[in-house]
């Protein structure tokens, strides 16, 4: 087993780390306070080609792996959790279900300008009774003549007011099981930004990632064409399922630069910090959480990638895009606790990046699946 | 379009510079980066790919090492990348190296030659220049604009707080300044391919109408007396509770005493 990168993924790595300290770090403070979203750096990302690293290039995008795009992921979220989310949810939750459910013309006709960052996709599952339980579904969708007619609303959606294309989740049926219990069957669509009957609601103020455009969606007699169904009528569930089992592996990322960036800073931090006459770093205390640190960052980056490189090779990869997310994200959120902690007061002061980084961090245990759904996923898969 | 763009793999000022007991750097054992006006030339070159259409060569002279900033080059959007690499070529002055380039260069066609201006290793920006003279093209030097306007290029020079508009027939050579343009990120997808590229690699004997005797260390008329990693500086002498008053005299006597005043 090598654990080494290639050579490719060593100059990817390289690309991703120097746009992220060149464009990136110098707007994240600003980004957090102003809670602006960072279009500029979005447009330099579609410049650089990031909004479709994994697309295959004959659709507009990269054509590289899921490790590649994970990369991305986890440089940018070490200096800013905002651009990290940005990439992830358009790229894991847009992107791959029309990539990987889209007919043809669709593809052409939203996933080809999504990959080449000329426009910004997103994904509404959620609504504000049906987070972790889907079936909890309000927004309804019916077939009249050649439209689709919804109605209903999202919330908590990333990239909210600044996407163009929506991967929007609604009930199209409701069927009795044997047992007479209903069942709501679920459909996927593609929704345009500008289509009448779409709205956005509230803009969330949120703890953490300030930047992202977070937004209710309304859809009020909103007419789709009959094609923009995406996959199959009333498969909507299992492609939300398996969308988000890539999601996961996004936002694992995304946790992963965080703990590596708040680990970095605090290094620095503990090395200049001089207490008692003698660096913190000199004392046994920070050396050990240092090194508790490090193997935590060290231990999710390895499920990170090995859930990435599943991605790549299997066709089920749920369980490990679940323990990637789980342990990373916990990692993110004990290691931003600790880089807090082990900068003393200047830890929750904002001037210090590791401040934003804690808020930032909470939020990869909560999204796409909080930390107790990973468990289920995985406890699932153990006691099936 | 025929574009063929030099570049030279730097130490990174970023990490830390070594020396050889010979004085010359040590190349091998430092982070190293693509020169960052030869970077811009690469940028100049690509935007005229982008509108008019042309074929960018990257060349380079170095170690095997420098493959990569020839697979960077490729990465960013170059067509071919070739390296020239051999023992004998090392220690080369900049007489050594243009006279060793020029010859690479009679190997290929090409309509326009852009060198960096200078590298930030050596600083002599002499390189760029003495290659046009070996190939006996024209050379507009210190490039802060260029295009191309039929068969010739108009070239914005900078000169000091002005710039003068020199318009030349190809083939020629121009050097560039790292303010000539932003450089583009290389893509992910173009990382991949620049891998998949064969880079062509020439030695010594790939190089025709060229001299032994203005090749490698023995074919520099520059020698290097000697050479030093920055000295590092003593802990200096703190001297506090002095008044404004006594501290100026102080210090102007410190200074009076080690005759700097």
């Amino acid at each position: 087993m090598d654990f080494s990168l290639s050579k490719e993924h060593e100059m990817a790595r390289k690309l991703f780390r120097d746009f992220a300290e060149t464009e990136v770090k110098p707007l994240a403070q600003e980004t957090d306070e102003t809670e602006v979203f960072p279009q500029e750096t979005v447009d330099k990302m579609a410049k650089a080609g990031f909004l479709g690293i994994s697309v295959p290039k004959e659709y507009g995008g990269q054509g590289c792996d899921p490790l590649t795009y994970v990369m991305c992921v986890e440089e940018l979220a070490k200096v800013c959790a905002t651009t990290a989310v940005i990439v992830s949810a358009h790229s894991s939750l847009c992107c791959d279900p029309i990539l990987f459910y889209g007919t043809e013309e669709q593809k052409q006709k939203y996933l080809v300008p999504l990959a080449k960052g000329e426009k910004l996709g997103a994904f509404g599952l959620t609504e504000p009774g049906a987070g972790t339980d889907a079936q909890g579904q309000q927004t309804k969708a019916v077939l009249d003549g050649d439209e689709w007619v919804l109605n209903g609303s999202k919330c908590f959606i990333t990239n909210g007011k600044v996407a163009d294309v929506y991967i929007i989740f609604a009930v199209t049926d409701v069927v009795e099981d044997k047992k007479g219990r209903k069942k709501k069957i679920i459909s996927a669509f593609i929704v345009e930004k500008g289509t009448p009957g779409f709205s956005f609601g509230t803009k969330e103020k949120k703890m953490g990632i300030r930047g992202s455009s977070t937004y209710e969606l309304i859809f009020t007699d909103c007419r789709i064409p009959k094609d923009n169904l995406l996959g199959n009528l009333g498969d909507g569930f299992k492609m939300a399922m398996h969308t988000l089992d890539g999601g996961r592996i996004g936002i694992a990322a995304q946790a992963l630069g965080i703990a590596e960036g708040a680990l970095d800073r605090t290094i620095a931090y503990t090395k200049e910090r001089v207490q008692f006459g003698r660096s913190i770093a000199a004392q046994q205390n920070t050396q050990f959480q240092l090194a508790n640190m490090a193997t935590q960052a060290q231990a999710a980056q390895m499920l990170v990638y090995r859930a990435a490189m599943a991605k790549a090779t299997q066709k089920v990869y749920s369980v490990e895009a679940a323990m990637a997310k789980l342990y990373a994200a916990e990692a993110a959120m004990d290691i931003t606790t600790k880089a807090v902690q082990l900068h003393g007061g200047y830890g929750y002061i904002r001037e210090y990046e590791v401040e934003r980084m804690m808020r930032d961090a909470k939020i990869t245990e909560i999204y796409e699946g909080t930390s107790e759904v990973q468990r289920m996923v995985i406890s699932g898969s153990l006691l099936k | 379009m025929k574009i063929v763009v030099c570049i030279k793999q730097v130490p990174d000022t970023a990490g830390e510079v070594k020396f050889k007991p010979d004085g010359s750097l040590d190349r091998a054992a430092m982070l190293t980066i693509m020169n960052h006006d030869d970077k811009a030339g690469l940028e100049a070159a690509l935007r005229l790919k982008d509108q008019y259409g042309a074929e960018v060569t990257v060349l380079t002279m170095g170690l095997p090492k420098a493959e990569d900033v020839l697979r960077e080059a490729l990465a960013m959007g170059a067509d071919n990348a070739i390296l020239v690499t051999d023992r004998v070529l090392g220690g080369a002055d900049t007489w050594a190296t243009s006279s060793t380039i020029a010859a690479a260069l009679r190997n290929l066609d090409y309509d326009l030659i852009i060198t960096g201006r200078q590298a930030i290793d050596g600083d002599t920006a002499q390189v760029g220049p003495q290659i046009s003279e070996h190939l006996g093209i024209p050379v507009i030097s210190y490039a802060q604009n260029l295009k191309v306007e039929g068969d010739s290029v108009i070239v914005e020079r900078q000169f000091e707080d002005r710039y003068h508009v020199l318009k030349a027939k190809m083939p020629c050579l121009v050097t560039a300044l790292s303010e000539l343009n932003e450089a583009r990120y290389m893509t992910p997808g173009g990382i991949f391919d620049a891998f998949k590229k064969e880079i062509t690699v020439w030695g010594r004997a790939d190089l025709k109408d060229l001299d032994d005797a203005n090749i490698g260390l023995a074919g520099s008329p520059t020698k290097i007396a000697k050479a030093s990693d920055k000295v590092r500086k003593g802990a200096g002498t703190k001297v506090s509770d002095l008044g404004a008053a006594e501290a100026a005299d102080y210090i102007v006597n410190t200074l009076a005493e080690k005759f700097v005043i």
